[in-house]
């Protein structure tokens, strides 16, 4: 049952000779066989690579390297290059395209020894709250089937929570780690803007994207943190400063005295479902025993976040998508004339959510309306951002719910996608404001059971802080430990 | 911002997209609703702020002028939907 196992505990018997890498990749394997045709966590995947990667993680050990990663298997979602393997961002206008390189965060897995295997699904291109964006079928949440896992990183988080692999990687453009981490019960980081390498990542929206680990434990969030992040001279956006030793200050001192903990008062309303109110109210109190000192903090631009968000992401996404045209890669679809052959392609190969955004965010650049709505979010960016440094002027860290309910039921929400934005509201502003975040189990729903997520923000590069709070948190809770049944 | 004139066939064209009658009608009304609900931007005070474009700035970020590896021409080109000698194979542009 080596899959059921976190990162550091999986190190540690790798580290005693009870298990090889071999052996845990291999249980991976055959609790994916046994569970992902009820999930479809999982768009495809090379067993027989894994395996080669575990044995060669094995021979590392015995030659005498060690390592937090070496040998643990860590699965991927399908927006991020791994070399030779297929890339398709859940969508079908990638065709076969396979990656011609590997991602800078997948050459460092790679180098610390990880078992890179899999391409989990999503929303296409990282478009949505559900992962019912996929063109491959949707992820199913493994704690009721008839509920999405959220999204976009669904799958991720699906696997996770379902142990079908020790940890893996997301992308957080608006909430697309954390949100699924909450619905799904696991633990989702979105470091800070810039702190991981992009390189390698398919952009959706280049000034909010950032990769982040989906894993069962906030000191597995730390340790897939530390190696995944620092500066890339291949993305010009990446932040030159050192990167701490997260994991090595979340100690079993779980005293949280002299950490000050803000609430937004702005964020009680929202569609805040009762339940998730009830657990967070609790989760406060919690804090408030370790010895934090809680106090209301006001972040006034709140209201303006989803509107601010759906502009930006939605401009940019219209950009970095130009380049999916039918020339250079990916399925192609011809017409009698370039524009003709670029319209069919794009008309054929993007799924509903992507046009719309696509259409949105061409429309909020073109010519007389730009300046009315994409300079002007940019603008009320700015206004949201200040809110957060001036809140961090008197406290380390923000609690927030992950999401205002817990998992929704599929198809509940597809038709509206004004109402699938609007379920973003807690997770946005982290990424337009640049800052980090961390999503952590906080209680169950009573019926059906389903889990409710916790979120701490910091400071941009206050990871250390939030995985502190998160760690004592979760270590002085029971909900990490508990797990969803699925027939086998 | 009047969202009353949005063209979704205008904008989809600008977007070099290919929408079914169905799908412009959809997309057509949801849109409109989603730009009436972006209104409410109006009602922030944004006189002398300035716009952010990436929220953690870096300025003139450099590299020394090295020439590195690259793709092969042969990998550049294994995903390409049609190439020959290797070029991508394109429709014909110029008459």
């Amino acid at each position: 049952m080596a899959n059921r196992l976190t990162i550091s505990e999986l190190a540690s018997r790798l580290e005693r000779g009870e298990l090889t890498s071999r052996q845990a990749t291999q249980a991976c394997l055959d609790r994916i066989a046994a569970v992902d045709s009820q999930i479809h966590a999982f768009l495809s995947l090379d067993a027989e690579d894994a395996l080669a990667q575990a044995d060669a993680a094995d021979r590392r050990r015995a030659s005498g390297e060690r390592g937090p990663l070496l040998g643990v298997p860590v699965a991927v979602k399908d927006v991020i290059a791994v070399k030779g393997h297929r890339l398709t961002c859940a969508s079908k206008i990638l065709g076969q395209f396979v990656s011609p390189y590997d991602a800078t965060v997948i050459e460092k897995l790679k180098a610390a020894g990880a078992v890179v295997f899999g391409r989990l699904n999503m929303d296409e291109f990282a478009m949505g709250s559900s992962t019912e964006n996929s063109a491959f079928g949707p992820t199913r949440n493994p704690w009721d089937l008839e509920r999405a896992p959220g999204g976009s990183s669904g799958g991720s988080a699906a696997a996770v929570a379902a142990d079908e692999c020790v940890a893996a990687l997301g992308s957080d453009t608006g909430g697309s780690v954390r949100q699924p981490a909450a619905f799904c019960g696991c633990v989702g980081l979105k470091p800070t803007y810039g702190r991981v390498s992009r390189y390698g990542l398919v952009a959706y929206a280049s000034s909010l994207d950032q990769i982040g680990p989906v894993t069962k434990t906030v000191r597995d969030a730390a340790i897939l943190a530390e190696v995944i992040s620092g500066h890339d001279v291949r993305d010009s956006t990446s932040l030159p400063h050192p990167v701490p030793r997260y994991s090595s200050a979340l100690t079993d001192d779980l005293s949280l005295k002299g950490m000050k903990i803000g609430l937004p008062k702005e964020y009680q309303g929202g569609g805040l479902d009762s339940e998730v109110k009830t657990a967070v109210d609790d989760a406060v109190k919690q804090l408030a025993a370790l010895g934090a000192d809680v106090m209301e903090i006001s972040l006034p631009h709140t209201d303006y976040a989803i509107a601010t968000y759906y502009i930006i992401a939605t401009a940019e996404a219209s950009a970095n998508l130009a380049r999916f045209d039918g020339i250079r890669y990916g399925a192609r679809k011809d017409g009698s004339d370039p524009i003709e052959l670029y319209k069919n392609t794009r008309g054929a190969g993007f799924g509903p959510e992507v046009k719309r955004r696509i259409i949105l965010g061409t429309y909020v650049l073109s010519s007389g309306y730009y300046d009315a709505y994409y300079l002007r979010a940019m603008k009320v960016r700015t206004r949201i951002r200040e809110d957060f440094l001036r809140a961090f002027e008197k406290v380390d860290v923000i609690v927030t719910p992950t999401s205002p309910t817990p998992a929704f039921r599929l198809g509940e929400k597809t038709g509206n996608p004004l109402q699938m934005y609007l379920a973003d509201i807690f997770t946005i502003s982290c990424n337009l404001a640049g800052l980090c975040g961390i999503s952590v189990p906080c209680g169950f729903s009573s019926r059906p059971r389903l889990p409710v997520g916790l979120q701490f923000l910091g400071r941009p590069l206050g990871e250390e802080a939030i995985l502190k709070a998160a760690h004592a948190y979760e270590q002085s809770t029971p909900w990490h430990k508990e797990k969803p049944v699925l027939p086998t | 911002m009047a969202a009353s004139d949005f063209d979704v066939r205008y904008v989809a064209h600008l977007a070099r997209l290919a929408l079914t009658p169905a799908e412009e009608a959809e997309f057509g009304a949801q849109l409109a609703d989603v730009l009436a609900y972006m209104e409410q931007l109006k009602k922030v005070d944004v006189t002398g702020i300035s716009p952010t474009a990436h929220p953690f700035p870096l300025h003139n970020v450099t590299r020394p002028d090295v020439v590195q590896p690259s793709l092969p021409t042969s990998e550049a080109l294994r995903n390409a939907p049609a190439s020959a000698d290797g070029l991508f194979l394109a429709p014909k542009i110029v008459e």
